[in-house]
């Protein structure tokens, strides 16, 4: 794992200061949405080898979710983009 | 050839130059009935059991490695039933009675050393925890202690009984819970399944499961396709990956655990010692080393290798519960992929593909339950009928809302 997170808030961190909350790319159903759309939700994983977005606290910092792309082979870390932004391009 | 104290005096007089490898190296078969993807611990010990309690001999085990080279070669090598859970504890018992014969059954040692399992804890609550889950044991018949302070004092002198945060009031044992030495196992079921007729085929990494009709035919591999009647899924944290391979979306997630061992010591640490303030738990091997791990790093991995944060915090955890360790030096660190599961239990069952079996979401509980695991899949493989210990095991179990969740920590793997 990379030692170095770029929080888009507090700069250059030491990753201890984060905790990872997992997997960031499934979208919340509807609240009335069918129970296997809540399961999938809730319990699968893809649990890629490979690039993944995953939620990060930055719970010693700004304590601002964030999104960190990282490859869970590597440990490689690609991006790192406050949570709100990432919905937002998620949406739009 | 049989193992025994003869064979050893005999092959010592031809100068030891007479005895066989364990296993076979065959070339793969054009056709299995059974075929089982992963040469770890569960994989050999379902190709064993297969063979030996039901019958079914035309079966190969592909493993992409070497074998032993995944999670049975990288454990902390601990073997205990003592879980509270009714869908937990009986698959557990049933694991430790197998370990309890394994070595007359496999004609090979592995070692067993039934020390005892102690569990410590720190505070009332955590005792009243820990009378719940003896109880919960001996409903299923499984015999667990509760040692206080001063009985365990005599025990075990050396813990840190009077620790500011921590202090050791006491622990509950399991007496005929202990360690086996983990490569031993995976030799030992290897040879065994080898000698019932199983090939073990290495170096032979699955790229494709073939499927026709809605059923699987065969699997794609590096050294060729091979055609199958039954398909049985045992590959541990690369699960998600071979699961991809057929489009089943599984409750799993890989992360990474690490191990530790020190350089080698007299024999100082007779039992098996759990930490209660944190997830710490040590051993010592007959080596003399003295072997500990505790919780996984936290974040989904495929790397074999952990993180240095993770390792102080072990260090950390070690040295409150025993401050002598603080003059030990640390020999090496590994890591190994766990196949987390959503509630901390494991899977064992058929898959939505009719002729396609499913063994994983052992968390880092997978070597205790080497024997059991291998014994219910074999059953299930083999009579299409879960074994009654199994039963909780359901990769459904989810969607009814029947999760086997012993720490009540909900779908998140990395709190397991």
């Amino acid at each position: 794992m990379a030692s170095l997170i770029t929080c888009p808030h507090c700069g250059v961190r030491p990753k201890e200061e984060f905790a990872i909350r997992g997997d960031a790319s499934r979208a919340r159903p509807e609240p009335l949405a069918p129970d296997d759309a809540w399961h999938d939700y809730v319990y699968v994983r893809a649990n890629p080898r490979g690039r993944t977005f995953e939620h990060w606290h930055h719970i010693a910092g700004c304590r601002r979710f964030l999104v960190v792309e990282r490859d869970t082979a590597t440990h490689e870390v690609y991006s790192v983009v406050d949570a709100a932004d990432f919905a937002r391009r998620a949406e739009g | 050839m049989r193992y025994s104290a003869f064979s050893i005096v005999r092959n010592a007089f031809s100068g030891n130059l007479n005895w066989k490898p364990h296993w076979r190296q065959p070339q793969p078969k054009p056709h299995y009935d059974v075929i089982i993807v992963g040469g770890g611990g569960h994989g050999l010990s379902t190709a064993y059991y297969l063979a030996k309690e039901f019958g079914v001999k035309n079966v190969a085990v592909l493993e992409k490695g070497y074998l032993g080279s995944g999670n049975v070669g990288r454990n902390t090598t601990i073997v205990r039933s003592n879980y509270m859970l009714p869908g937990n504890e009986p698959f557990y018992e049933f694991s430790m009675k197998l370990w309890e014969g394994l070595e007359q059954d496999l004609n090979y040692n592995v070692m067993l050393s039934q020390r005892g399992v102690i569990m410590l804890y720190h505070s009332d609550s955590q005792r009243d925890a820990y009378v719940r889950r003896g109880n919960a044991m001996w409903m299923e018949g499984v015999a667990a202690e509760l040692i206080e302070r001063e009985q365990l004092k005599k025990m075990i002198p050396f813990l840190n009984y009077d620790h500011a945060r921590y202090p050791i009031l006491g622990g509950l044992l399991q007496r005929r819970a202990g360690t086996a030495r983990h490569d031993a196992v995976a030799w030992g079921y290897a040879r065994g399944a080898d000698q019932h007729g199983v090939d073990i085929i290495e170096h032979c990494e699955v790229t494709g499961i073939r499927r026709e009709n809605g059923i699987v035919t065969g699997v794609e591999t590096t050294k060729g396709f091979i055609g199958c009647g039954k398909l049985a899924l045992a590959a541990a944290g690369n699960s998600s990956r071979v699961g991809e391979m057929a489009d089943l979306k599984l409750p799993l997630e890989s992360h990474v655990l690490q191990a530790f061992v020190t350089e080698g010591l007299k024999p100082c640490i007779d039992h098996v010692i759990v930490y209660g303030g944190g997830h710490f738990y040590i051993s010592q091997s007959d080596k003399g080393g003295l072997v500990f791990g505790a919780e996984i790093d936290g974040y989904s991995s495929y790397a074999q290798r952990g993180n240095l944060a993770t390792a102080e915090h072990v260090m950390e955890e070690g040295v409150s519960m025993i401050p002598g360790l603080s003059r030990v030096r640390v020999l090496r660190a590994w890591g190994g992929v766990m196949d987390m599961s959503m509630d901390g239990s494991p899977i064992i069952d058929r898959t939505s593909i009719d002729n396609l079996y499913l063994n994983c979401g052992w968390c880092y509980g997978g070597f205790k339950a080497t024997p059991a695991s291998g014994y219910c899949f074999a059953h299930l493989i083999a009579r299409n009928d879960t074994h009654p210990v199994a039963r909780a095991l359901r990769l459904d179990r989810f969607a009814r809302g029947y999760a086997v969740d012993e720490a009540g920590a909900g779908p998140q793997p990395n709190l397991h």
